[in-house]
């Protein structure tokens, strides 16, 4: 800690182009925090305790290949399975193309699927009740202020109604809170009846999207798996059947290969950043040779040297690091707000923390090791010379 | 007065390209306690290599160098860097203190190799800027300071530490006449008045005029010894 105020000072000896450089940190540790934070979204789709007793069984294929509905009867007749509903995925737009609704056709026993769905039972007697009836999670209620009564116009993004209208017409019959610990966007769906959805849409002909199988016991997960999908084998319509968080993952994997995305952005990012940052280092060491010199001089030995350029360097990375950090912090959560939920970023959690000091740390050593080396290396005598 | 310095068949030189240049070569050497030396001659004529191995910033090529009875051509570079750190103050013509520091904090910089406390390294700092007579530009940095302040200011670094020894490259060389006799007067103060042994190199008469011995040096050589006072 003594020498501080020796690293601070020759860190900020050319202000002007520290602040520059602090600025490209900055904003390629906030560019890494709000990536971060989109992977964490994308791989968090259902991880915990809530949802370890569900299944989902889709095509083996495709996601977007529908499964008969006669299957949720065969799978219900599994040891194992304590209840199964299916969803058909419909893909609302309200009003205009930006405001997407996730929402799903649902089966009638669906939301009880869902013990962290928190519905009152006179709103779920009236969705029940209603075959154009919709129940709608808190948050979307709030993103476009709809309340229990109101009518919402839906244009689906794929089904059209028999008549050939793309817009439906849905009447809100219930809003539900979701648990703390659910999974990321479950506040936010549209629910809608799959009966009135199968009949009134124009390619109906009694198929699922998938289906949710409730376990009696997560610890059958892999045998109720393996028994389900055998229901299917070497059939038209073979089945995959995976927890909720891996199907989660492998539906994230529809848009890309996430991790990868986010790995060749932020590669390409500190790469640039470890080029900009070494120069800097390269710069500020070389036209401090005879101050090095005379460190040495006095009796710094070579070895505290380069502890000191290689400690400035990571002071370096670490200021800007942390500020971008800091910012993504406080961004994640206010884009969240500002796009009224359709955007969701979770807050730079510890692991991003944790995996943004380490390769500030790291960064701050490759850059500052080559200049660090030749700090340690100087003659004292022809650095004195200016040779 | 015991010896000091003490240094026999000294030689060095340097690989400049493919040629070797011989610096200094059969330099035989003692300097007392307490001696104020000054070093002339032309330029090249190897004034601060000598300085260099005396204030241990270089290896001698061959012959031997001994400071208060260490064999500091024996001391590899990391004890080589802990000796000139508790034994050798050093003053250079273009004072070479830290721009970014304020003056106590220059003072200061020798004290970090040390396990004094922050509060008693800035209190030896004041006293050596005291002694100095800059106790009132403490919070000033070089750039705040003309050449000669700055000059004592690289004097009160030299001597925070209280080393037995101070070499001094051209102390003068870049300082107007008044500045230069205030800091060579303050050099002798500290050689009279708290025994410090001091070596210094100039090309200026007048400044060896301040030292008790002087010494030339040509082509590598130690050619004439004089004393003055």
């Amino acid at each position: 800690m003594k020498y501080l105020h020796l690293i601070w000072a020759a860190l900020f000896r050319r202000k002007t182009r520290t602040v520059l450089t602090l600025v490209s940190i900055i904003a390629a540790f906030l560019l890494f925090g709000m990536l971060d934070a989109v992977r964490t979204a994308f791989d968090s789709g259902s991880q915990g305790i809530v949802g370890v007793d569900r299944l989902v069984t889709s095509s083996r294929y495709s996601i977007i290949q529908p499964l008969p509905e006669s299957l949720g009867a065969r799978i219900a007749t599994i040891p194992g399975v304590r209840d199964v509903g299916h969803a058909n995925w419909f893909g609302g737009i309200y009003q205009d193309p930006k405001n997407f609704v996730f929402s799903y056709a649902v089966s009638p026993n669906y939301l009880d699927l869902y013990p962290e769905i928190h519905l009152s039972a006179e709103q779920r007697k009236a969705f029940d009740g209603n075959r154009t009836g919709a129940v709608i999670g808190d948050k979307l209620a709030q993103k476009y202020g709809w309340k229990v009564g109101d009518k919402i116009p839906l244009q689906s993004t794929i089904f059209p109604l028999k008549n050939g209208s793309k817009t439906w017409t849905f009447d809100i019959e219930g809003i539900y809170t979701v648990d703390k610990d659910a999974a990321n966007g479950l506040d936010q769906l549209f629910m809608l009846h799959w009966k009135y959805f199968d009949e009134a849409n124009a390619f109906g002909n009694g198929t699922v999207g998938w289906y949710v199988d409730r376990l009696t016991d997560p610890a059958l997960g892999d045998r109720v798996a393996h028994a389900i999908d055998a229901l299917s084998a070497n059939s038209d319509h073979e089945t995959k059947t995976q927890t909720e968080q891996a199907f989660s993952a492998s539906f994230a994997k529809q848009l890309g290969d996430i991790g990868l995305i986010v790995g060749s952005i932020m590669g390409a990012v500190f790469f640039t950043l470890i080029l900009l940052t070494a120069n800097t280092m390269a710069q500020a060491v070389r036209e401090r040779t005879s101050e090095l010199a005379v460190l040495k001089t006095i009796g710094f030995s070579s070895r505290s040297v380069l502890a000191l350029v290689l400690a400035e360097s990571v002071l370096l990375l670490l200021i800007g690091g942390v500020i971008g950090l800091g910012l993504a912090a406080v961004l994640a959560p206010a884009i969240g707000k500002g796009s009224g939920g359709m955007i969701n970023l979770p807050p730079v959690g510890a692991g991003s923390w944790a995996m943004g000091v380490g390769l500030m740390v790291l960064i701050g050593l490759v850059v500052g090791a080559l200049p660090a080396w030749r700090a340690m290396r100087l003659n004292i005598v022809d650095a004195l010379a200016g040779r | 007065m015991a010896t000091l310095i003490d240094i026999q068949n000294l030689a060095k030189s340097y690989t400049r390209g493919k040629q070797k240049v011989e610096v200094l070569h059969h330099v035989d050497l003692t300097i007392a306690e307490g001696d104020f030396l000054a070093l002339m001659g032309p330029s090249g004529s190897g004034k601060t290599t000598l300085l260099n191995l005396i204030g241990g910033l270089d290896a001698p090529s061959a012959g031997s160098i001994s400071v208060g009875g260490q064999r500091i051509d024996q001391l590899g570079g990391g004890a080589l860097a802990k000796w000139r750190a508790s034994n050798v103050g050093f003053i250079f013509q273009f004072y070479n203190l830290m721009p970014m520091l304020s003056a106590q904090r220059n003072v200061e910089l020798p004290l970090l190799l040390t396990k004094l406390s922050a509060a008693q390294r800035k209190k030896n700092a004041s006293i050596a800027l005291q002694l100095v007579g800059l106790a009132d530009r403490a919070s000033h940095k070089p750039s705040e300071l003309s050449g000669g302040q700055q000059q004592r200011v690289a004097i009160a670094r030299a001597i925070v530490s209280d080393p037995a020894l101070l070499v001094c490259d051209e102390p003068t060389g870049d300082l107007d006449r008044q500045s230069a006799e205030d800091v060579l007067g303050l050099l002798q103060q500290l050689n009279r008045d708290h025994g410090k042994t001091i070596v210094m190199v100039t090309h200026d008469p007048k400044a060896a005029e301040y030292a008790s011995h002087t010494l030339h040096l040509d082509k590598g050589a130690l050619v004439e010894q004089g004393a003055f006072a």
